[in-house]
């Protein structure tokens, strides 16, 4: 096997995480070396006007994607079935190169509720211990709203986060998010101005007594040159965002933000193409001596480096650290072992809005997320969740993120899929249509979970990733209730009529509809190693020289689109680094 | 990945499409009349279908499909029918893509085809392979129900098999019914809704059908008018304007 130079620094996976960390860590002058199994990507020539305008190539092929060809994972419902691989795109968009999904998101940006973060103490504190069904396995991040906003606020500098603050220092503001934690100063950037349908959706969710606010969103509502002096172009709403690269410059990703100022560091080096099997530890195996990657062509090559940062995609990480065996596998039986534990996802709804011709939607003028507007009434515990009989929640979104005719196209209930009605249909439809969507928290349980496939390998006869998952009654209760209001609403908006796609008991859940990509856990952080595989620095409990970035360190999934707490996350824990561990190797938080 | 048609360069899209904009509202065709006129395949466009020749499909297997996407969306005032807009030409060409050859599917076995429906495809057949045996098994059934093959079958009698394939009421030979009838109803939107550049779609008559302006993706300027309705036709990739 090939022995590389040792480097101080390894960073597995080249996307937001990757970034961030190596930004992060740059000017300590160490060698800092990331690998990316994919390759290099930029605006230009990649995402370039008027090729990125592809429906086909983008939003259905999914060319941004990882190739399910050569890598996938397989899905079970529960422990007693046989787990199928994951043949098809459809349930969650797995990104692939340099930037990751960090490329194809919409932009949703968002802030925990101070309460997320400290999920189990808060729940069992207002409503007792037994309010939780006895497999639910909810527990704290180990780090407060409080310590972690100085991050969350780094986070959204960089991205040119669009918005408006709804709790400035305590003051609750008109137009604003009233339930957030508290900001300490506005966002980078006003507000996208609002789309028709969430328009609507805002005028008929304040008759209801609401208070709607715009979607914080990382697409640019006007030039922004963040803190590395990266320039940010507006949002032109082109409608070609989630599954899209961005060719206005306008959507925060790696690219947009750090890339162009990391690349030139003569300290920082990225070798694409480079695929990491296995984190390699010391004969205590208490210490990581580097990584083993595959190279361009094919050869195994041994990367010493003193610090490993896993900072790829949740289920990445989660199967390297299964595939280096550090940690103890989780074990659904005994619910002890903590790699792969948490495993959740979220759980959407939406009410389809149709309305007669007089109303111009123009689904396709359409951003990621900015433009349109949402109600957090029903989010974490915004609530009183005493008679409702479940824990979570999630926020109700009104309006359209575009209008690609082979996707987003919708026709009113009752409509046959094909034919001369369907044909009438979607013609007089498509222009007068908009949606209100419900975005659901998932929660953790005992017996959903994530291992090592026992059957089926990856393109270089590894294993794949498998997944136990189903739905619980909790989540069916959750989104019943939010679906109930966002039906409410969209009643409000004097539509012509409205269909509904919700889950329901005795369903099961189905990798054919896409929900999001929001998966989580697996290698979650926490206050003990009886119970996470992270401190809350997102440093491994038994090898101190490894960290674990991204969602992977959710301990159960929230109400809201992950990647603003993914970047604090990360943004706390290389603080840490640079200011503490570097000096004294060792663990941060004494076990 | 996709094996995508590269179109001419940006400088050619400016000079061909949107320059043009301006020509395009100054003769005062408008997106409303633009949608609500007759969007119907000229007699040109009807001569274009005839001329393509299949690559993948044989002359059988065009011929079903023909019959089979035509009834998927048919001709009448609205818009193109499936035929008139191309969609059997995507589809060829889409079995000569990566998609087609099973490219992005995970295609490693062991198949377990009985396994819930609710966890995706698990069939062992590619695109091409999944056509080859679908169309083969409908016209096999259609040969000992009728007599006759499928597209040699009136409208009604089409229409009728295709409702129950949608339903999975159809035992077929090789390959569940339903799974067949979803990935042709999938496909056949697909091209009747692509970029013209991929063969269907043509003369953008899916987009004008239903209004969408395809790859002009900039409303900087539409944003703050909400509710108005958006004035020009589509535009393609390649630079083709309405």
């Amino acid at each position: 096997m090939t022995r590389m130079k040792p480097v101080d620094v390894v960073l597995v996976g080249f996307g937001w995480t990757g970034a961030i960390i190596g930004m992060e860590l740059v000017d300590t002058g160490l060698k800092i070396l990331a690998l990316e199994r994919g390759a290099y990507r930029d605006t230009s020539p990649d995402f370039t006007y008027p090729h990125n305008a592809d429906e086909l190539a983008y939003g259905i092929r999914g060319e941004l994607f990882q190739p399910l060809a050569r890598e996938t994972v397989t899905i079970r419902h529960n422990l007693n079935e046989t787990a199928v691989p994951y043949r098809q795109y459809g349930s969650f968009l797995l990104g692939n190169n340099v930037g990751g999904a960090g490329i194809h998101w919409n932009g949703q940006h968002y802030r925990p509720s101070p309460e997320d973060l400290e999920f189990h103490s808060h729940i069992s504190k207002r409503y007792g211990q037994k309010f939780m069904p006895e497999d639910m396995q909810i527990q704290d991040y180990g780090v407060t709203y409080d310590e972690l906003e100085p991050f969350l606020d780094q986070f959204e500098y960089l991205c040119g986060t669009s918005g408006r603050a709804g709790n400035l220092n305590g003051e609750i503001k008109d137009g604003g998010n009233p339930f957030e934690g508290v900001r300490k100063r506005e966002y980078p950037n006003p507000p996208v101005a609002d789309n028709y349908g969430a328009k609507l959706f805002a005028d008929a969710a304040r008759s209801k007594g609401y208070k709607p606010f715009p979607q914080p969103s990382s697409n640019a509502s006007r030039p922004y040159t963040n803190p590395h002096g990266v320039r940010l172009g507006p949002c032109n709403l082109c409608g070609y965002c989630e599954r899209f690269g961005c060719f206005m410059y306008s959507k925060a990703s790696p690219q947009t933000t750090i890339l162009p100022v990391l690349m030139r560091k003569p300290n920082f080096e990225l070798r694409t193409n480079s695929h990491v099997i296995k984190i390699n530890l010391d004969s205590s195996g208490k210490r990581a001596t580097g990584v083993t990657y595959i190279d361009a062509q094919g050869q195994q090559v041994e990367q010493p480096a003193d610090l490993v940062i896993v900072s790829a995609f949740q289920m990445h990480n989660v199967r390297l650290m299964l595939m280096s065996g550090i940690g103890a596998p989780y074990d659904p039986k005994t619910g002890k072992g903590v790699i792969g534990k948490n495993y959740a996802y979220q759980m959407m709804s939406n009410v389809n809005v149709f309305f007669d011709k007089d109303v111009a939607i123009n689904p396709f003028i359409g951003a990621g997320s900015g433009g349109n507007q949402i109600i957090d009434e029903f989010n974490s515990d915004h609530f009183d969740h005493g008679p409702h009989g479940f824990v979570g929640g999630g926020y109700i979104l009104g309006g359209q993120t575009g209008g690609r005719p082979i996707q987003q196209l919708l026709v009113p209930p009752g409509t046959p899929a094909w034919g001369e009605k369907w044909k009438r249909a979607a013609k007089d439809s498509y222009l007068h249509t908009t949606g209100v969507q419900s975005h659901g928290s998932v929660m953790a349980y005992r017996d959903r979970y994530l291992d090592l496939d026992p059957t089926y390998k990856d393109a270089f006869g590894l294993p794949l990733l498998r997944i136990t998952f189903d739905w619980h009654d909790n989540e069916y209760k959750m989104t019943q209730f939010l679906t109930d209001r966002a039906q409410e609403i969209a009643d409000a908006m004097k539509p012509r009529q409205t269909s509904q796609t919700i889950r329901k008991p005795g369903g099961h859940y189905d990798v054919r509809q896409y929900q999001t990509t929001h998966t989580t856990g697996g290698v979650i952080q926490g206050t003990s190693p009886e119970t996470s595989a992270l401190n809350r620095f997102q440093q491994n409990w038994d090898v101190h020289n490894v960290f674990v970035t991204g969602a992977s360190a959710f301990p159960q999934n929230l109400g809201y689109n992950p990647t603003g707490l993914i970047g604090g996350l990360t943004y706390m824990s290389v603080k840490a680094i640079r200011e503490t561990y570097l000096k004294n190797p060792g663990p941060l938080v004494q076990a | 990945m996709t094996s995508k048609p590269r179109s001419p360069s940006r400088r050619d899209f400016l000079r061909q499409s949107l320059v043009a904009v301006p020509a395009v509202s100054l003769l005062g065709t408008s997106a409303i009349a633009q949608t609500q006129s007759s969007t119907a395949a000229t007699p040109a466009a009807a001569a274009t279908a005839t001329k393509y020749t299949p690559r993948y499909f044989t002359a059988p297997e065009w011929d079903f499909l023909q019959a089979a996407v035509e009834r998927l969306i048919p001709p009448n005032e609205d818009g193109p029918s499936a035929v008139e807009a191309g969609v059997p030409e995507f589809l060829d060409r889409q079995m000569e893509a990566a998609y087609g050859h099973g490219g992005l599917w995970y295609m490693q076995g062991p198949f377990v085809p009985d396994a819930p429906a609710t966890l995706g495809y698990q069939l062992r057949y590619t695109p091409r392979e999944f056509y080859r045996k679908g169309i083969a098994s409908v016209d096999s059934w259609c040969q000992k129900q009728h007599n006759q093959k499928f597209s040699a079958l009136p409208a009604e009698q089409r229409d009728a098999i295709l409702h129950q394939m949608e339903k999975g009421e159809i035992q077929l030979d090789d390959i569940p019914a339903v799974a067949f009838f979803t990935q042709l109803l999938a496909n056949t939107k697909e091209g009747y809704f692509a970029d013209p550049m991929y063969g269907g779609n043509r003369q953008m008559g899916g987009w004008k059908m239903i209004g969408f302006p395809g790859a002009r993706a900039d409303y900087a300027d539409w944003i703050e008018q909400p509710g108005k309705v958006y004035p020009f036709g589509p535009v393609s990739i390649e630079g083709a304007k309405s």
